[in-house]
């Protein structure tokens, strides 16, 4: 009976639930999914991360590679992430170029590696105008239920804690570049940026999280990006209903909460995979 | 730190003509100091079938930059413009077609979003599409002294330390949309919010003038 309702009249299904201060998967409306991480899952990149909320799963892996800086910014190297939503993921993406919802995304995460400055660009540089370090960032959905932007910044996060650049030293007699793979540093990461989605039903019930279906039907949607010092990296809000300045600031307080929660998970996951080694 | 609000909200000169174009079914053109965005609405027209949605119109927004292709940064831009057109638009009026709005961007120096939402909204009136309020975009700049700059020009948008840019509804003066750069405070965000919420009651201003202008000549 229940699963005939959901199919013929899904917002229904949703709005009997809401109205209840619950959620069809037993949640309350400002409770997140489980979020599981898994750091370092891939052994060939540079860094990785594998996290997952609820069921979706979103990998993340960081390919360093030498290169010339730019002429405009002699100093500094750079970063490029790439987020992609293959068909494998859900049924709503087809084979072929990158749709507008992963466009979009790479888009946003590139803005909140930009905004937060999770990396300096200067840390990036080894001889100044000649030779930097790229970070290809590539995100990979596996698993699409909903939230793919948190689950991404997660992931990139846990990933660039994780990574850890071979010394490069710039030979003065040849000018070429030699590379000691067995001495390798940390990537001095400065902030932590977490993001925090939501979705806004029938113009006023905030949910968080939300899973594929809450997504698709839901008349707006909102993610807000803090650091550890309770700064906002990024307030997105694609469009849909408005909302109030009042409303804007439950969705921030719930946003610095969350960012707390998923620091500690992070440092838990880290001291785990140093312990192991 | 403090940021200090200005006490009355300064944008640069706007202008806008509407009709323009002959073969859209509306068109506008809007200019806030030197940026200047086109705007074309076609539809309702027929929908190609893989796009059709069955209770509602499907609405597309092309967003062509000055030079070159568009790139992944129009791609947000066009997500940003076409949720907040859906949610001004009466879609469900026109179930099963197609609406199709074209920005092309004149030249930019600063505050473009909020230019391209400006011209977007002036041409889907031209259009005389059913929509259930207006929209207006104003962009904020924090300078690096803390200061609020409303819409600011391409070097004060580069001397900033971060740049938002919203979408003010016409019926509450609540935020439709919000795209940010760089990082803020909370407080700042809620100044900036306010800020624009002022600067939009003159942008609604100035779009009432308009149109009255317009109508006034025609009939």
């Amino acid at each position: 009976m229940a699963a005939g309702f959901k199919t013929a009249e899904p917002l229904e299904y949703h709005m009997s639930f809401l109205k209840e201060n619950c959620r069809p998967d037993g949640r309350e409306l400002s409770e997140f999914r489980t979020t599981t991480l898994n750091i370092g899952s891939i052994s060939t990149a540079d860094g990785s991360a594998l996290v997952k909320l609820g069921s979706t799963t979103v990998i993340c892996g960081i390919k360093a590679e030498l290169a010339n800086p730019t002429v405009e910014a002699p100093g500094k190297g750079y970063i490029v992430p790439n987020v992609d939503l293959p068909p494998l993921c859900s049924s709503r993406f087809r084979p072929g170029p990158p749709g507008e919802q992963a466009q979009a995304s790479s888009q946003f995460i590139a803005d909140v590696i930009e905004s937060s400055e999770i990396i300096k660009p200067e840390d990036l540089c080894i001889d100044r105008g000649k030779l930097c370090w790229v970070l290809y960032c590539d995100i990979m959905c596996l698993d699409y239920d909903g939230n793919i932007l948190d689950a991404c910044i997660i992931a990139l996060l846990a990933a660039l804690k994780n990574t850890r650049l071979p010394k490069v030293t710039v030979n003065k007699a040849t000018c070429k570049p030699e590379i000691d793979l067995k001495e390798r540093h940390e990537l001095p990461v400065h902030k932590h940026p977490v993001g925090t989605s939501f979705c806004i039903f029938q113009d006023s019930i905030l949910i968080v999280d939300p899973t594929a279906d809450e997504e698709s039907l839901s008349t707006s949607r909102l993610s807000v990006v803090t650091d550890e010092e309770e700064r906002l990296c990024s307030l997105h809000k694609p469009g849909g209903t408005s909302l109030s300045a009042e409303k804007l600031q439950t969705c921030i307080n719930r946003a610095t909460a969350r960012q707390r929660e998923i620091q500690k998970l992070i440092e838990k996951v880290l001291n785990s995979v140093k312990a192991a080694q | 730190m403090e940021v200090s609000a200005p006490s009355n909200v300064s944008l640069r000169e706007f202008g806008c003509e509407q009709s323009l174009l002959s073969r859209p079914d509306g068109s506008a053109s809007f200019v806030q100091g030197d940026t200047s965005v086109m705007a074309g609405v076609y539809g309702p027209a027929e929908v190609k079938v893989s796009k059709e949605i069955y209770d509602r119109a499907t609405l597309e927004v092309l967003v062509q930059p000055k030079v070159g292709l568009p790139s992944v940064r129009e791609r947000s831009q066009e997500q940003c413009v076409r949720e907040t057109c859906e949610e001004a638009l009466l879609l469900t009026l026109h179930p099963r077609s197609s609406l199709t709005l074209v920005l092309q961007v004149l030249h930019d120096d600063g505050s473009l979003l909020s230019c391209c939402l400006n011209a977007a909204c002036m041409a889907l009136m031209d259009a005389g599409l059913p929509m259930s309020c207006l929209f207006c975009g104003v962009t904020c700049a924090i300078s690096a002294y803390g200061q609020i700059i409303t819409d600011p020009t391409s070097a004060q948008e580069k001397e900033s330390r971060a740049l938002m840019t919203f979408a003010i509804d016409s019926k509450e003066r609540k935020v439709m949309m919000s795209s940010t750069k760089g990082s803020f405070s909370v407080h700042e965000l809620q100044q900036c919010v306010a800020v624009s919420q002022r600067a939009s009651e003159r942008i609604f201003q100035f779009y009432r003038d308009s149109v009255r202008r317009r109508y006034s000549k025609s009939l």
